[in-house]
């Protein structure tokens, strides 16, 4: 972390409770250097986080105002204070199983209000907090406690199901991605409208081990070998885009 | 913190619908945030805040559903502002997760149940009060809340004032528990000049949660309080303890503390014809209208009833007339099938009941003839 970013943070909070090799911890650096990038007061911003690993992004470790909910109500909350506080921004930082699958609901009605709250999800294709299981974004055959023979159901494209509902921006890149995912935050705080970023965050030891990924490395080596971007994804056919992992902006 | 204040409404007598009385009250008492999803026989209040709070500066908006509804309104009332939703029964238990986030995190925020007959969908248009054990119980985890019963429209006006002021000065949600006859009825209430009301404390410096059963202090967003909101178990400081036993048994037992020990300023009743009489109805809400009626007829034949109704059903003020509950011949009036009446039990085990679950209010003769039937067995 860098020293300049402590200012931000709850240093007697510390450490984190994210396990070695997860993702998160990028992420939280990241969002706190477009942060600082932007030089926006972090008192004038309200970090809603909903239940899950990711949600422990925020709270408690931003030194701001930050609202820890129900299990994916982190939207609904957020709306009630984007509607009240035109002063502030509001920001949503949760996992794919909070906003995705608990919080789906509220997460094609934000994206089709298109209010200015910038919504974080960090993907990690698994409920990690609660041990391991299936969740809307977990690819097909899949091994998870609740899908020991693979998982038989089709993950979300939560890019497009958000996109589909009318947000204004929406992108997707992974925590190997820093530069570009720090930009997009930046993109977010400047939009005048719902954003949605896609972070896909790897967690080895939920997903990671039961999936032949037990460490860092392989999920690097893994992601590198199937991201594409979504200019030349708009060039493929549905075949050659199965288990590829689409980054960039979708327009 | 204690002011005085103009009524919204020009000082008067009117001509009102309960729900549209409820919503004024909710606007004289300074509430300006509305979220809501629609629902029979609810859906007038959320209609009159949209038109209201247009007007007043204020914000609405129609949630997906009930569950997002109390959850924008727990958002706006940590933004400052004083917010409310209103729905019935089968919204009302989908609102309970957020009624437990509300219980837990001392959010101040009013919510109106007019009930009608269940469970699940029932009878739509129809009064109940099936919900008396849902509002004090429906939540999960040990709590302490404020639930109010109006029994006229120009109670749906003050008692939503009142329901205000408690859920500021205690930060609580606190519910008002009406029914479809009481939310529907048109009928003169007269609006008076100054209304009192409670606004939270705001200072930043002192902890905002627990407290040994005193209120703290609630700043709210972009304050610069740094504000740690978390559902989880926490300290005073809202960082989270969700392995701590004691922080666990300090929390429970300031959010039971904290309304138990001020029961007394909380509980309201109202007594009628209870100096002299012999036998004793107790009733709330619409029924208690009914039952005031009859024990006026029964007085005509010389048979001395007399009502007791709790305003606040929890806490009740149930344990303030225990003696007549022990000496007197008892009967509860409820449309539902006994629910309050286990709680007049708690003080003696013969106590009659008058249940109904039609989908009908509870007629003034039908309770008149149950007493009469009752006198004769004397």
């Amino acid at each position: 972390m860098s020293v300049k970013l402590y200012k931000y943070l709850r240093e007697e909070v510390f450490p984190t409770p994210f396990c070695p090799g997860c993702g998160h911890g990028i992420l939280l650096q990241t969002i706190l250097r477009a942060i600082d990038e932007l030089n926006i007061d972090i008192k004038k911003i309200v970090f809603v986080s909903g239940i899950g690993c990711a949600a422990w992004i925020p709270s408690p470790h931003f030194k701001a105002d930050t609202l820890h909910t129900l299990h994916g109500r982190a939207l609904a909350f957020a709306t009630g204070i984007r509607i009240t506080r035109p002063d502030l921004e509001v920001m949503v930082i949760s996992g794919d199983g909070d906003l995705a699958a608990i919080g789906g609901n509220h997460l094609i009605h934000a994206a089709r209000r298109n209010l200015k709250i910038i919504t974080i999800c960090a993907n990690n294709s698994i409920y990690g907090m609660t041990g391991g299981q299936l969740s809307p974004t977990t690819p097909e055959n899949a091994k998870t406690e609740t899908s020991p023979l693979g998982n038989l159901e089709r993950p979300f494209d939560l890019c497009a199901l958000v996109k589909s509902c009318g947000a204004s921006f929406v992108c997707r890149y992974t925590v190997f991605h820093p530069k570009q995912l720090k930009n997009a935050i930046k993109r977010g705080f400047q939009i005048n409208g719902f954003s949605f970023i896609d972070v896909i965050s790897p967690c080895p030891t939920h997903f990671g081990r039961r999936n032949k990924m037990p460490t860092l490395y392989d999920f690097h080596q893994f992601i590198f070998k199937n991201i594409v971007s979504y200019e030349k994804a708009k060039s493929l056919k549905k075949e050659e885009l199965k288990d590829k992992i689409i980054i960039g902006e979708y327009e | 913190m204690k002011r005085i204040v103009n009524s919204l409404l020009k000082p008067g007598k009117y001509f009102l619908q309960g729900n549209i009385a409820c919503a004024e009250g909710a606007l004289a008492a300074g509430c300006r945030f509305y979220a809501g999803y629609p629902i029979t026989p609810s859906s007038e209040i959320m209609e009159h805040m949209a038109k209201r709070l247009i007007e007043l500066g204020g914000y609405f908006i129609q949630m997906e559903d009930e569950i997002g509804s109390i959850c924008a309104v727990i958002g706006a009332s940590w933004s400052g502002v004083k917010a409310m939703t209103a729905t019935s029964g089968p919204g009302f238990t989908l609102m309970l997760e957020g009624i437990g986030y509300a219980l837990m995190t001392e959010t101040p925020c009013v919510i109106v149940d007019v009930q009608r007959q269940g469970p699940a969908t029932g009878q739509a248009t129809r009064p109940a009060q099936g919900d008396v054990m849902q509002s004090r119980w429906g939540a999960s985890g040990d709590y302490q809340i404020i639930v109010l019963s109006p029994w006229s429209v120009e109670e749906m006006y003050y008692l939503t004032i009142e329901a205000f002021n408690l859920s500021e000065r205690f930060r609580v949600p606190v519910i008002i528990l009406t029914d479809e006859v009481i939310a529907h009825l048109k009928e003169t209430l007269v609006i008076k000049e100054k209304i009192f009301l409670y606004e939270r404390e705001k200072n930043k410096n002192l902890p905002p949660f627990l407290g040994d059963g005193k209120i703290p202090p609630m700043p709210a967003f972009g304050e610069g309080a740094d504000l740690l909101i978390t559902g989880s178990t926490h300290n005073e400081w809202g960082v989270r303890k969700a392995f701590d036993p004691t922080a666990q048994e300090l929390l429970s037992s300031h959010l039971i503390k904290k309304i138990k020990n001020y029961e007394e300023s909380i509980i309201r009743y109202e007594g009628h014809f209870l100096e002299d009489c012999e036998i004793l109805l107790i009733a709330f809400g619409s029924v208690a209208r009914s039952a005031l009626k009859a024990i006026k007829m029964l007085r005509e034949e010389g048979i001395k009833a007399g009502l007791f109704r709790p305003i606040t059903i929890w806490p009740n003020g149930l344990k303030k007339i225990k003696g007549l509950i022990k000496e007197k011949k008892v009967i509860v009036c409820e449309m539902n099938q006994g629910q309050l009446i286990e709680e007049v039990r708690k003080y003696k085990e013969e106590v009659l009941g008058i249940f109904k679950t039609r989908g009908e209010a509870i007629y003034p003769e039908e309770i008149y003839l149950k007493v009469k039937n009752e006198c004769k067995i004397i």
